[in-house]
Parts: structure tokens; C-alpha cells; sequence
């Protein structure tokens, strides 16, 4: 499912956000154009890109909200220059990609993915996304092959859900600069649900265990694409990335786990952080290795305990 | 349903490099060499290739099946050839059939022999056309001063079910010795049949002999969203690509050119060529023996069983012996004499010829065709009549 639109996060992070009054404005629109206001939004942006036309984030934010507002063509526009100013950015291309991708141009959107890989090797989301291109151009040719009406019907559904998942556009992406292969996009900017009081030193040391258990238990399910077993482990309060849906969350993940032929995930360099009996912290690299696709990655799971059974809150990609 | 991995098909493949080839040649080498290339783990070769093919003919649905799977492989593990989900199982197994047909096409050696079925061809009939349909192939032989001369050959699809037709609707192609006798246009025809399309003279009179029916059994072409169809796809007719049928056709003559159907083709060799040599004795002292006036010799050329039509062996040979009777002289002239042995009948040859007869009281020119068995070492005739 190609749906890994970059938001506004991931270019923040690269382009080190100043905090003026134009970095304001930007957050002002993104805000709007979240709340569906994208006239506004448009507003902003364009006020900025007066004084500043060459700004990468209010170009990148226009672009979005350009999209937003069902024109694509011109949103296309927008992400090709930024392509042609600033070519070491892996999101532009990303987001080109998808835009084509929706279009059907499927060649046009796998070359933009290249570009992407080709600046960030390790860009997670542009491997999933041109994984999801081969996918869409294979049925394509088994179409013809075949005349299968079924996969186009598949097509375009798949199509359209793209189209939603612009309907809660601008959302808050991890930073390109982590690395999840086909792991939930964890959220990274959004607020941690940490408590924030000082880590007790009573008996920690059976929460550890337990925890260092449990997260094991977690790949293990993982790897064994027994996606039951995986969803089990994230407690009903569990952030989703971007604020997804949590029934939208599951499905997708169930996907991920049952589409590669096989999965591999290997943890090492555990690092446990237990705040008190029912709070953990998880940290550890994760080396994921599907079918066709392999990542290393640095995570945090923040597990929270209900009942006897510890549960996975907060799932957080990068250091 | 028996899966072909590609493993299974790639052994079978093996560049060729004939020169000056019609296209559809160069397609199956290139869809080959596709193929190749995933055996050596060159999947981007691979896709490189069978994307050129594509672009030249995007309706070849088995490169678009190939491509898919290039692509599919990117993006998953996939399971074999022909990896679409969902895809109908009788659909792929056709595609694959049209596959292994396709490489080993591109396998075989050029032929160098003559098929056992071009005994004789007249100097008018320019061309022969002999169909092999276990091979899935068509070949054109030129006649090059009285000898078959290989020319080329073309990949065909043949009946749902097969071969050795005996009924109306069996989906089954005829194997025979058969006449091109007619064409029709695009213009007369639906978008099912392609291109062109030229008829077949099915049933013939020993299919009618045989209690053999049904009709419309024509060489045609491919519908315009279709580049080629499997190997076993037609109702009975022999179908090729529409630029391949429109390359055969130019040399195909109404009323004249054989199409000479089998499921296995044979080469003649040194016995063939002596059982030929006999049967065109055999047809010269037949004529004889007709001019000399001795009307029991003469009838010894025909099979106990001959007839023609209704009409028995015992009556025709009263009428000759009353006919002859009144003759004080006889004078047969054979010309555009063609012989073509029968495919899957052992003994079984199909006699045409031009044949000016004069006597006393009566002079006629005819075209006749006649059926010549062997039986007992002896070239016998079972059924003659006008053609």
C-alpha cells in the first residue's frame, strides 16, 4: 500500500528549523491545513514564500496543501522543483512519487523513488513505497497477461485509500533520518506519554525481566508473521503513528507482517529502563529482515503494565 | 496442475541466432533471452529485455506475465512462474504452455530435411505449407524446381482439444492433406479472427469417407488486443499472429497451395523415398493400362473397397468394361501431377492432377483427384473423382 506520504516533520528535521516569526507562520498553516482549513493555510504559506520564495518547508507545506485541495498537477509542480533545489532531500521525491503513483504513472513514480533511495540509501519509506510501485506495475503487466478484472478493481482501490490517507494529510512523519522497513511509522515529534516522575528504585528488577521478556516475545511473534500474537503486545491506548486509526493501524500492519514470504527480526544491544513496576523503557537495535528487504534500525518500546501483562504504549524509531 | 518453474523452462532455452528471421522469431529469441538472463540472476537484463519486447508488441500477454513476475519479485518473494494472485489456474497453465512451446522453438534447429508429406508438388503450386501441432509450429516450404525447400516457420495455436478432429464443435483441429480455397478480408470478418483469414477445403472426401463432419476450419489471424494465443486455444481453426499470417499469406495461392496438417511431423528418408518412387510408377502404369484398352488390367489399380460415393467398386467397374467396350482408341495425358503422402495414415496418399483424355467417340479435360492406398505391397486406388 503506497501511503507513505512525507509530512512537514522529516524536512523540519533536515533543514533544522529556525524559530522566527517565518518558521511560525508555517506552523500556523500546518495547523490549518490539519484542521481542513486549506485556503488558509494556503494563505500562509503563500505570505511566506513573498518574502522567502525559494523556502524549502513553505514549498514543501504548499505542496501539500495544493494537493489538498485536489490539484495535483500542481502539487507535482511544487515537489519537482524542489527536487531541482534541492536534490539531496529524499521527501520531495517520496511525495512526487505517491502523487504520480496516484496518478497511475507508475514508471515516473518508480524513478522518483530511485532518486530518493539513491540521496538516502537507508530512506525506509521510499524502499517500502517502491516496493508497493513493483507490486502495482507487476499486476498492471499481469493484467494485460491475464485480463484479470479482479486486480484492477484491486488497483483502484488501492488507489483511492491513497486519496484518503490525504484526507488526514500534513500529519506529523518520522524524521527521514531513521530507518523503520515496514515497521509502524512511530511518531516522532508527538508528545511521550512517559510519565515524568523520577524513576523509583524499588525492586525494578523483576519489571526488567519481564519486560526484557515481553519485548523479546514481541519479535518472536513478529518474525513468526503471527500478526495476532504481535497486536496482542500493543495496549488499547497505544499511540498509533501519525494518529492513525487503530482499527486503519491494525490492518495495515497485519499486511506488512503476512506480504513478505518470510521476516526476520533480530534485537541486540537491549538497553532496559524500568521508571517503577508498571513503566518500562525499552531501547535496542533492530535488525529487520523480510523477503526482500532488509533494515537496521534503532527503536524504543515504552511498555506499560495492565494487570499481569505488560503492554507496548509508545513504539519510537531513532535515538 | 502440474507448476513449470522457470528452472524447468530455462534449460530448455538456448539462444539462436538465425539470421534475417521473421519477427515473431525474433520475439521468442527475445523472450528467451529474457528468460536466460533470470537463470543468471541478471533480473534487471531480464526485465530490460522482455520491456523492449513489450514495446514493440504490448499485446504479447506471456512477456506480460514475465514482466509481471520480474516486477512482482522486486516487491515479494514469488512462488514461480506466474505468480499473479487470483489469476485464473487455466489461464496461467495456458501461458505456460505457450512458453515451453515458445522455447523450444527457439531451441530446434532449423530444419534441413523434407517432410514425408511434399511427395510431389506441381510446378504451379509455388509454396506447400506443412503444421506440426506438437511442435506448435507452421512451416513454409518453397518449391524450388520440384524440391521442397524450407523457407520458414511460424508459432500457431490449434484446437482446445486437440487434434484428429471427427465431429462438428469437438474444438478439435483436422489432420490431413487440405487446400487453401479461399480468403476473406478483415472487412468480412469479426475482430476474433484477426487480421485475414484464409479457408480449408475440411472435410475432404476422406473425411466425408470417414463419417468425419463439422466445417469452418480456416488458418486465421489474432484478435487486435491479442499479440499470440496458447498453443491449444482455437475451435479447430490454426491460428497465427496477424503480421505472421499476413507474411504467409503472400505466398499462399488460392485453389492451390497445401496445408498438410500433423501432429508429429516425419522426414522422409531412404525408405519413404522408395515407397515414392513406386506410387509414381504405380500412377504412370495405371495410365497405361487405361490407354492400352485392356479394362481388367486396368481395373486391378482399383481397391476392392473403392467407391465413390454411392457408387461401388462392382458398378463402376461394369460401367468402365461397358464404356471401354465401344473404344477403338484411348489417349490419357497427366499434367500438374502432385503427390502429398497422408500425415498419421500410414500408406495414404492424395493424387491431383490435370488429365486430358481422348478416344474415338469422346475427348474431356478434367482436374481429378485421387486417394491411393497400399495394401499388401501393392498401390492401390480407393476413391477418384473430379476436383
Amino acid at each position: 500500500m503506497l501511503n507513505k506520504f512525507s509530512g512537514m516533520a522529516a524536512l523540519c528535521v533536515l533543514l533544522a528549523c529556525s524559530t522566527n516569526s517565518r518558521a511560525d507562520d508555517i506552523q500556523d498553516a500546518n495547523k490549518l491545513l490539519k484542521q481542513g482549513q486549506t485556503a488558509q493555510a494556503l494563505e500562509k504559506v503563500n505570505a511566506v514564500l513573498a518574502s522567502k520564495p525559494k523556502d524549502a518547508q513553505a514549498r514543501f507545506l504548499k505542496g501539500l496543501i495544493v494537493n489538498e485541495q485536489g490539484n495535483a498537477a500542481e502539487a507535482i509542480k511544487i515537489f519537482t522543483a524542489l527536487t531541482d533545489d534541492y536534490p539531496e532531500l529524499p521527501e520531495p521525491y517520496n511525495n512526487l512519487a505517491v502523487l504520480y503513483a496516484s496518478q497511475g504513472q507508475y514508471d515516473k513514480a518508480k524513478v522518483a523513488l530511485e532518486m530518493a533511495i539513491r540521496t538516502h540509501p537507508s530512506y525506509a519509506t521510499a524502499h517500502e513505497n517502491l516496493g508497493d510501485i513493483y507490486a502495482k506495475m507487476a499486476s498492471q503487466a499481469y493484467d494485460r497477461a491475464l485480463q484479470l478484472d479482479k486486480s484492477n478493481a484491486s488497483t483502484q482501490t488501492k488507489l483511492a485509500l491513497i486519496r484518503d490517507l490525504f484526507g488526514k494529510s500534513a500529519r506529523v512523519t518520522k524524521p527521514a533520518a531513521t530507518v523503520v522497513a515496514a515497521a509502524p511509522v512511530a511518531a516522532a515529534s508527538v508528545a511521550t506519554v512517559t510519565p515524568t516522575a523520577p524513576a523509583s528504585s524499588a525492586n525494578n528488577g523483576d519489571a526488567n525481566d519481564a519486560v526484557l521478556n515481553a519485548t523479546r516475545e514481541w519479535a518472536a511473534a513478529w518474525s513468526a508473521q503471527d500478526s495476532a500474537k504481535y497486536l496482542s503486545f500493543y495496549a488499547p491506548e497505544f499511540n498509533t503513528p501519525d494518529g492513525m486509526d487503530r482499527a486503519a493501524w491494525e490492518a495495515q500492519r497485519k499486511e506488512r507482517i503476512a506480504k513478505p514470504a518470510s521476516i526476520e527480526v533480530t534485537l541486540n544491544g537491549i538497553n532496559v529502563n524500568a521508571r517503577d513496576t508498571e513503566n518500562a523503557s525499552v531501547s535496542f537495535n533492530q535488525n529487520y529482515r523480510a523477503s526482500h528487504l532488509k533494515s537496521a534500525s534503532h527503536k524504543t518500546l515504552v511498555w506499560v503494565k495492565h494487570g499481569t501483562q505488560w503492554q507496548i504504549v509508545e513504539e519510537r524509531s531513532g535515538k | 496442475m502440474p507448476r513449470t518453474p522457470y528452472a524447468l523452462l530455462l534449460w530448455l532455452c538456448f539462444a539462436s541466432t538465425a539470421l534475417a528471421e521473421p519477427a515473431s522469431r525474433e520475439m521468442e529469441a527475445s523472450l528467451a533471452k529474457s528468460l536466460q538472463a533470470v537463470r543468471n540472476n541478471h533480473l534487471d537484463v531480464a526485465l530490460t529485455e522482455v520491456d523492449a519486447l513489450l514495446k514493440s508488441h504490448p499485446n504479447f500477454k506471456l512477456a506480460q506475465l514475465v514482466k509481471g513476475d520480474l516486477l512482482m519479485a522486486r516487491a515479494q518473494q514469488i512462488k514461480g512462474f506466474g505468480s499473479a494472485a487470483n489469476a485464473p489456474k487455466d489461464q496461467l497453465q495456458d501461458l505456460r504452455d505457450e512458453a515451453n512451446a515458445r522455447l523450444q522453438r527457439v531451441q530446434q534447429q532449423q530444419p534441413v530435411g523434407i517432410p514425408q508429406y511434399l511427395w510431389k508438388m506441381n510446378e504451379a503450386q509455388r509454396y506447400a505449407v506443412v503444421v506440426d501441432t506438437s511442435k506448435a509450429t507452421l512451416y513454409l516450404f518453397e518449391n524450388v524446381r520440384g524440391e521442397p525447400k524450407y523457407v520458414t516457420d511460424f508459432y500457431i495455436s490449434v484446437g482446445k482439444k486437440g487434434t484428429d478432429k471427427i465431429v462438428e464443435g469437438d474444438k478439435k483441429t483436422p489432420l490431413g492433406v487440405y487446400f487453401i480455397d479461399g480468403h476473406l478480408n478483415k472487412q468480412q470478418l469479426d475482430d476474433f479472427y484477426g487480421s485475414e483469414a484464409f479457408t480449408l477445403d475440411y472435410p475432404n472426401e476422406w473425411d466425408t469417407r470417414q463419417g468425419r463432419n463439422g466445417k469452418g476450419i480456416w488458418l486465421h489471424g489474432t484478435p487486435s488486443d491479442t499479440y499470440s494465443r496458447p498453443p491449444r486455444a482455437s475451435n479447430g481453426c490454426v491460428v497465427l499472429a496477424n503480421n505472421d499470417l499476413k507474411q504467409l499469406g503472400r505466398h499462399l495461392q488460392i485453389g492451390n497451395t497445401p496445408i498438410i496438417i500433423a501432429d508429429q511431423m516425419r522426414w522422409s528418408d531412404a525408405d519413404d523415398q522408395v515407397n515414392r518412387s513406386e506410387l509414381l510408377a504405380a500412377i504412370e502404369q495405371w495410365r497405361k493400362d487405361w490407354a492400352s484398352r485392356d479394362t481388367e488390367t486396368y481395373l486391378k489399380h482399383y481397391a476392392r473397397d473403392f467407391s465413390i460415393g454411392k457408387t461401388s467398386f462392382s458398378e463402376f467397374a461394369q460401367q468402365k468394361r461397358l464404356v471401354n467396350s465401344a473404344k477403338t482408341w484411348i489417349k490419357v495425358q497427366l499434367t500438374h501431377l502432385s503427390v502429398f503422402p497422408y500425415p498419421n495414415q500410414e500408406g495414404l496418399v492424395v493424387v491431383n492432377f490435370e488429365q486430358d483424355y481422348s478416344s474415338n467417340n469422346l475427348s474431356n479435360r478434367m482436374h481429378k483427384r485421387q486417394y491411393w492406398v497400399k495394401r499388401e505391397g501393392r498401390w492401390k486406388i480407393i476413391y477418384e473423382g473430379a476436383a
